[in-house]
C-alpha cells in the first residue's frame, strides 16, 4: 500500500509558532482574566506555624463583614473536605498519610490551608481573614531528613508512628562483588536542594455550575486537564460525565502545574455547594509555599572502577524529602531518577536505595525532569571526581566507558534498553564547538600565573528517559494511570483540518508541531491546520503535558490518525475517480490516478464528499475523521554533550558562565526553532539550580526563600548567550523518530556548571561546591581548602 | 497582594502637598514612583489611609544646571536621571549608580529622589548621593531647609525628612573627578550584597583625594572615610588594595541569606579597591 509521499512537507522546518502572535499581542486568555457574572472570590486562610496544633477555628466573624457569603474551616465543611491524591503508592507497605483540603486539628507546614472565606470580591476575601479567630500550639518541627528518621524525632503525621514513607530498593547485579573488584571507590555525599517552580502565571482556578445542566465547569491554570477530570470526579464525587475541564491559556508550569491540588478541590466543591462561580488566584507569596517544590534529596553516591579507569558497579542510597503530604506523584519522582544513575555508562552491578521522608514543609513534586536531573547531577558529578581522583582526563573516562554507537540497542544495568545513540558524534561535534584545547591551555597558563580569575571546563554527557511510558511499564511500577496518547484528526467539508489532541501545551508550541506533523501527511498547508486541546469538552481524551512526553507519545498519535484519516480519504477518492484505491498516489494533498495526472481529487473535495454522503462507496460511514490512541513501545532516550567555560573569581566567590556549548540529540526534529527554544529554556533551569535558586528553611519550617527577593532566578542579563548544536539520531521505537526535548537541558546543564566551577579550583584542593554555587558558598569553600592545605 | 483599602490625592504644588499631608494626619504617606511603597502596602506591612502622589509637581521634576552645582527634582525617574546629560557631565557617579537599580521597568517609574526618601540600606543611590556631597531640599510646614548628605540619613529607612516633610529636590556640587559604582549582587536584578561608589581625584597619577560611600554594611549608606584618607597619595594598585583592606573599619554590617558579616566586610575590602581602581584608572 502506498502512504503519503512527502514531496514539499512542513516537517523540519524551523517555521515561526503560530501561538506566538496571540501570545505577544496581549491576546491570551488566563484563568484570573475569566470573569463570570455572580462570581465569588475565595482567600484562603494559611498556616504560619509549620507544626502545631489548632486549638481553636472560628470562622464567624469573617461572616460579619461586608461582601462576605461563605466561610469555611475544616469542621464547617465536612465532607466537601476530599482529600488530595496521590496516584502513585510506590511500594506495598508506603504509608500514605491522610491530607485533606482544610487541615484537620493540625498544621503540617507553613502555608497548610486552615480555613476560606469566599466573598463578592477578592479584596473583601482577603479583608474578611483577619475576622478568623485562630489558635495554635506550637509543635516541635520536623526539618532534617536524617533527623527524622532518628528514634524520638517528632513525627509529622503522629498517626503512622514514623517518618518514613517508604523504602525502595532496586539491586541489579552484584554490587559487592564489584566492590570487591575495584582498586578504586569513590564516594561523595550531593545535595540535590529544594528547589520552586515559580513559573510565570501563578495558579488560577475558575469553577462554575453551567446551569443548563447538571455540567459544573473547572478553569484551571493547569498541565493536565484530562487527568484532574478524573482525579476531580474521584475526590468531589461528581459524576466525571458532569465535569469539564479547561486550561486556558497557561503560563508555564515545570511539573509544578501537574497536579490536583487542594484549592482546585475547594473550588470545585464550593461552587457546586453555592451554586454559583467561585474564583481562587493565588499570590506570589502564596506560590511560593504551597505550589509543590521540586528536588531535596540527599545523594550518597559511591564508585568502583579499576585504577585504569573501568567502570565496574555503583551504588546510589537517596533520602528524598516528600515534604508535609504525598500529592500527585510525591514519592514516584525518586524513582524516575533510579532508572539513570547509571546514564551513558556500562557497569556490572548497580545497586539503588532510597528512603522518602516526611518533613514539615512544602510537599515535593515533579520539577522539569523529575528524577532525571538528580540522576544526572550525580553520576556526571563523581565521574568527574573518578577521573581526578585515577589521574585521568574526564572526557577521556567517559570515553573508556560510554555506550559506543555500535552498541546499540543496548540493554543498561538498571534494565533500560536504549534503542539508539551516538555519543561519539555528539561529543565530537561539541569539542569542536566549545575549542576545548584552547580553553585548557588558557587553565593551564591561569594557574600557572596564580591569576585570581580561574578558569574551569565543566563536562555532562547526559542520556535521560522520557515520554513516559509504556502503560505496562508504568503499571509495573505501582503507577495509577496509563502512558498513552490519543488524536483525532478531523477533514471539515470547507477543506480545513482540526486536530484535536490530549496533550496540554503551556509554552511548547504543540500548536505549531502538531500542524506540521500533519500537515506533512495530509498534504493540507500549517495554516489550514487548526490544533484543538486543552478542553476535556472538545478533546474527551488525553493523558496530558509532562515528561517530555508530548511529541514523544502524542506526535505518534497525530501521525497515526492522519495516516489513518488519508486512507479512508482513498476509498472514497478511488469510489469517486472510478478506480480502485491501489490505483491512487496522494501527493500534495491530492489523490491521482497513477499514470494520469489529470484525474484527481483533492482532501478537501473528498471531505466534501463525505459531508454531503451523496455517493460514497457501500460500507463507508459519512464524514471524513479518524483516530488513533497510541501506546508507546518504550521510553525514549535524548542524549547530548554539555560544555560549560568557568570562571571563578577567587577574591569575591563570583562565578561566570563564560561559554556554553551543548550539542543535543532528540533524533528527528519536527522543528528546529522549537527544538532550540526548549533547550535554551531548559539550559538556562538547569543552570538556575546551579547557581542561583534554592529554597531555605529555618529550624521551625519557615520558608526564608519566601519571595523573589531572596529566591533568586536569573534573567537574559546573567546568563551568556548558548551555543547550541544538534546530531540526529532517530529514535527506531518511535515511529516519527522523535525523542522528547523538553527536560533535556535543565537535566544536562545543573553539573556541567559545578563540574565547571569545581574544575577551577580543584588545584586549590577543591573537590565539591554545594549548590547553589553562590559567591558566599564558593568563597567559603576556597577558604576552608585553603585552610585545610595548610 | 491587595492593599488594605486607601485614599489617593493627586497634587500639583509643594504648598497643595504639605496640606494634604497634614489632612491626612498619621497615616498619610507620599507616593513617587511607588516601587518601595506598593510592595510594601500589598504585603500590608503599611496601611496608609491616604497616599499624596507628588509626580505631578514641577519643582520635583527634571534636573537643572545652578551655576557651581546641579539641582535633581526629587519626582525624577531614574530612567531620567541616567540618562540626563547635566548628570552625565557633573555627577557621573549618581548615572552609574542608578543605571544598577533594579531593571528598566522599575527604572521608568521609581524615582531618585523617592529612593532617597525611601533610604533602604541596599539600595544604591544614598551611597552615591553621599560620596557626591550631595545637599537635600526639605519642604513642610515651617517651610523650607536644606540639609547636607551626612546629616540626611539617620538610621534604617529613616532620613532628615519628617513625616508632615516632603523631599523637593537634591543638589551636587559639580564633580568632574574619576568616578565609579561596583554593586556586588547575585543576579542582574537583585540588591546589592555590598556596593562601592567612589569619585576620586587623581593629578598626575596620585591620589589627591578620594570620596567613597557604601551601600548595605551599616543601617544607611556610610562614608568609607578610613580607606579615604588612606588613599591620599597613592599611586599603585597595591597602595589602593591596603588602602581598601580598611574599608569595613567603622561598618556594621548585618548578615542575612545572601552574605554573613563577615563575608560583606570582606566583599567591602575588595570591591572598594575595585571601585577605586576603576574610578582613578590606576
Ligand atoms: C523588584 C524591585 C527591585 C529593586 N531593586 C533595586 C535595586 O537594586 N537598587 C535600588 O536602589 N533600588 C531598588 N528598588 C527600589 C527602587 O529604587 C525604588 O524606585 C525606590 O526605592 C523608590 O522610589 P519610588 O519613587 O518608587 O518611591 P515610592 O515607592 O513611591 O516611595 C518610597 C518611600 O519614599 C517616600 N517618598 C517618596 N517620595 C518622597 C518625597 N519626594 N518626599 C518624601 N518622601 C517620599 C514614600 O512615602 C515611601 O515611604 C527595587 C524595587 C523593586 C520593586
Amino acid at each position: 500500500m502506498t502512504t503519503a509521499v512527502e514531496t514539499e512537507t512542513a516537517l523540519g522546518k524551523p517555521i515561526r509558532r503560530k501561538e506566538d502572535a496571540h501570545l505577544l499581542h496581549g491576546q491570551t486568555n488566563w484563568t484570573d482574566n475569566i470573569q463570570l457574572p455572580g462570581t465569588v472570590h475565595m482567600a484562603i486562610l494559611r498556616s504560619p506555624m509549620a507544626h502545631a496544633k489548632i486549638t481553636k477555628l472560628d470562622v464567624s466573624g469573617a461572616l460579619a463583614q461586608a461582601g462576605v457569603v461563605a466561610a469555611y474551616g475544616a469542621k464547617e465543611l465536612g465532607d466537601l473536605n476530599g482529600g488530595v491524591p496521590c496516584v502513585w503508592p510506590v511500594t506495598d507497605d508506603i504509608k500514605m498519610p491522610a491530607f485533606p483540603a482544610l487541615a484537620i486539628d493540625k498544621v503540617r507546614q507553613v502555608g497548610d490551608c486552615v480555613a476560606v472565606v469566599l466573598a463578592t470580591s477578592a479584596a473583601a476575601a482577603v479583608d474578611a481573614l483577619d475576622s478568623i479567630v485562630v489558635s495554635y500550639e506550637q509543635l516541635p518541627a520536623v526539618t532534617d531528613m536524617e533527623a527524622a528518621l532518628e528514634s524520638g524525632s517528632a513525627l509529622v503525621h503522629d498517626e503512622i508512628e514514623t517518618n518514613a514513607c517508604y523504602v525502595y530498593k532496586m539491586p541489579c547485579g552484584d554490587y559487592e562483588a564489584s566492590r570487591a573488584k575495584a582498586d578504586v571507590v569513590v564516594a561523595r555525599r550531593f545535595i540535590n536542594q529544594r528547589l520552586i517552580p515559580t513559573f510565570m502565571e501563578p495558579r488560577s482556578v475558575v469553577a462554575a455550575p453551567m446551569g443548563m445542566s447538571d455540567e459544573i465547569t473547572i478553569w484551571s491554570s493547569t498541565q493536565i486537564p484530562h487527568v484532574l477530570r478524573v482525579l476531580l470526579a474521584l475526590v468531589t464525587g461528581i459524576p466525571e460525565n458532569n465535569l469539564r475541564v479547561v486550561a486556558p491559556d497557561v503560563g508555564g508550569g515545570f511539573g509544578g502545574k501537574l497536579q490536583c491540588y487542594r484549592e482546585e478541590i475547594l473550588v470545585t466543591n464550593l461552587a457546586k455547594k453555592l451554586g454559583r462561580p467561585v474564583k481562587w488566584t493565588e499570590t506570589r507569596s502564596e506560590n511560593m509555599v504551597a505550589t509543590h517544590h521540586g528536588r531535596d534529596q540527599i545523594q550518597d553516591i559511591e564508585i568502583a572502577a579499576t585504577k585504569d579507569g573501568k567502570i565496574l558497579g555503583l551504588k546510589v542510597t537517596l533520602l528524598a524529602n516528600m515534604g508535609a503530604y504525598l500529592q500527585i506523584i510525591t514519592p514516584g519522582v525518586p524513582l524516575l531518577g533510579m532508572f539513570m544513575y547509571p546514564a551513558i555508562y556500562k557497569m556490572d552491578s548497580y545497586d539503588f536505595t532510597c528512603t522518602g521522608v516526611f518533613t514539615n514543609k512544602t510537599p515535593t513534586d515533579a520539577y522539569r525532569g523529575a528524577g532525571r536531573p538528580e540522576a544526572t547531577y550525580a553520576i556526571e558529578r563523581i565521574v568527574d571526581e573518578l577521573a581526578a581522583e585515577i589521574g585521568m582526563e574526564p572526557m577521556e573516562l567517559r570515553k573508556k566507558n560510554w555506550i559506543t554507537h555500535d552498541e546499540f540497542p543496548y540493554t543498561t544495568v538498571a534494565g533500560l534498553t536504549y534503542d539508539t545513540g551516538n555519543y561519539e558524534a555528539a561529543t565530537e561535534k561539541a569539542l569542536a564547538m566549545f575549542d576545548y584545547d584552547g580553553l585548557r591551555a588558557e587553565q593551564a597558563q591561569r594557574r600557572a600565573s596564580g591569576d585570581p580569575v580561574q578558569l574551569g571546563i565543566g563536562i555532562s554527557t547526559f542520556t535521560e528517559m522520557c515520554g513516559l511510558a509504556p502503560s505496562r511499564t508504568l503499571g509495573a511500577l505501582k503507577y495509577v494511570a496509563g502512558g498513552w496518547e490519543h488524536c483525532t484528526v478531523r477533514a471539515l467539508p470547507t477543506g480545513k483540518i482540526e486536530v484535536v489532541t490530549g496533550t496540554s501545551p503551556h509554552g511548547q508550541g504543540h500548536e505549531t508541531a502538531w500542524s506540521q506533523i500533519a500537515s506533512s501527511i495530509l498534504g493540507v498547508p500549517v495554516e489550514d491546520i487548526e490544533v484543538i486541546h486543552s478542553d476535556t469538552g472538545r478533546s474527551p481524551y488525553g493523558m496530558d503535558t509532562y515528561g517530555s512526553r508530548s511529541l514523544a507519545v502524542g506526535g505518534q498519535a497525530i501521525k497515526a490518525a492522519s495516516e489513518r484519516l488519508v486512507e479512508k480519504a482513498r476509498v472514497i477518492a478511488a469510489h469517486q475517480l472510478e478506480c480502485s484505491a491501489s490505483d491512487l498516489e496522494f501527493i500534495n494533498g491530492s489523490f491521482q490516478v497513477k499514470g494520469d495526472p489529470s484525474k484527481s481529487q483533492a482532501l478537501g473535495a473528498v471531505a466534501f464528499e463525505a459531508f454531503t454522503a451523496h455517493n460514497l462507496p457501500p460500507g463507508v460511514e459519512p464524514t471524513l475523521q479518524a483516530e488513533a490512541t497510541i501506546d508507546p513501545v518504550d521510553f525514549s532516550y535524548p542524549h547530548g554533550t554539555h560544555l560549560a567555560a568557568m570562571e571563578v573569581d577567587t577574591e569575591t566567590g563570583q562565578v561566570k558562565v563564560r561559554k556554553y556549548v551543548c550539542v543535543d540529540d532528540v533524533g528527528m526534529q519536527v522543528n528546529p526553532m522549537i527544538v532550540e527554544g526548549q533547550v535554551h529554556g531548559g539550559v538556562a533551569q538547569g543552570i538556575a539550580q546551579a547557581l542561583f535558586e534554592g529554597a531555605e528553611y529555618d529550624e521551625d519550617g519557615n520558608l526564608l526563600t519566601a519571595s523573589l527577593a531572596d529566591y533568586l532566578i536569573p534573567s537574559a542579563a546573567d546568563l551568556p548567550s548558548f551555543d547550541t548544536g544538534t546530531t540526529v539520531t532517530p529514535s527506531t521505537t518511535h515511529p516519527l523518530g522523535t525523542k522528547g526535548v523538553g527536560e533535556a537541558g535543565t537535566i544536562a546543564s545543573t553539573p556541567a556548571i559545578i563540574n565547571g566551577i569545581v574544575d577551577a579550583l580543584r588545584h586549590l584542593g577543591v573537590t565539591d561546591v554545594a549548590m547553589p554555587a553562590s559567591p558566599q558558598t564558593v568563597w567559603r569553600t576556597i577558604q576552608a581548602a585553603k585552610e585545610g592545605a595548610k | 497582594m491587595i492593599p488594605v483599602e486607601f485614599d489617593y490625592v493627586k497634587v500639583t504644588s509643594i504648598d497643595q502637598a504639605i496640606s494634604a499631608l497634614k489632612a491626612g494626619g498619621e497615616d498619610a504617606k507620599i507616593i513617587s514612583g511607588g516601587q518601595s511603597l506598593l510592595p510594601v502596602l500589598r504585603l500590608r506591612m503599611a496601611e496608609p489611609s491616604v497616599l499624596v502622589d507628588c509626580g505631578s509637581i514641577d519643582e520635583m521634576l527634571g534636573v537643572r544646571d545652578d551655576g557651581g552645582s546641579i539641582t535633581i527634582g526629587a519626582a525624577t525617574t531614574h530612567h531620567g536621571v541616567m540618562n540626563d546629560p547635566l548628570v552625565q557631565e557633573h555627577a557621573l557617579l549618581l548615572a552609574q549608580a542608578t543605571a544598577t537599580v533594579a531593571d528598566p521597568a522599575i527604572r521608568h517609574r521609581g524615582t531618585t529622589g523617592g529612593a532617597l526618601a525611601h533610604a533602604d540600606p541596599a539600595g544604591d543611590v544614598p551611597a552615591a548621593a553621599l560620596a557626591l556631597n550631595a545637599s537635600f531640599v526639605i519642604a513642610g510646614p515651617g517651610g523650607r531647609r536644606t540639609v547636607a548628605a551626612k546629616d540626611f540619613f539617620l538610621d534604617y529607612f529613616t532620613t532628615a525628612v519628617g513625616p508632615d516633610e516632603i523631599l523637593v529636590s537634591f543638589s551636587i556640587p559639580k564633580c568632574d573627578w574619576g568616578s565609579h559604582y561596583s554593586k556586588f549582587n547575585r543576579t542582574a536584578q537583585a540588591w546589592a550584597i555590598v556596593g562601592a561608589a567612589a569619585v576620586v581625584n587623581v593629578q598626575g597619577g596620585v591620589i589627591k583625594e578620594a570620596r567613597i560611600g557604601l551601600t548595605n554594611m551599616a543601617p544607611t549608606a556610610i562614608r568609607a572615610s578610613t580607606v579615604e584618607a588612606a588613599l591620599v597619595g597613592a599611586s599603585s594598585a597595591a597602595q589602593i588594595t591596603a588602602a581598601a583592606m580598611h574599608a569595613a573599619d567603622g561598618t556594621r554590617a548585618t548578615s542575612d541569606l545572601h552574605a554573613k558579616a563577615d563575608y560583606r566586610e570582606h566583599l567591602a575590602r575588595v570591591i572598594t579597591a575595585r571601585a577605586v581602581r576603576a574610578a582613578s584608572g590606576i
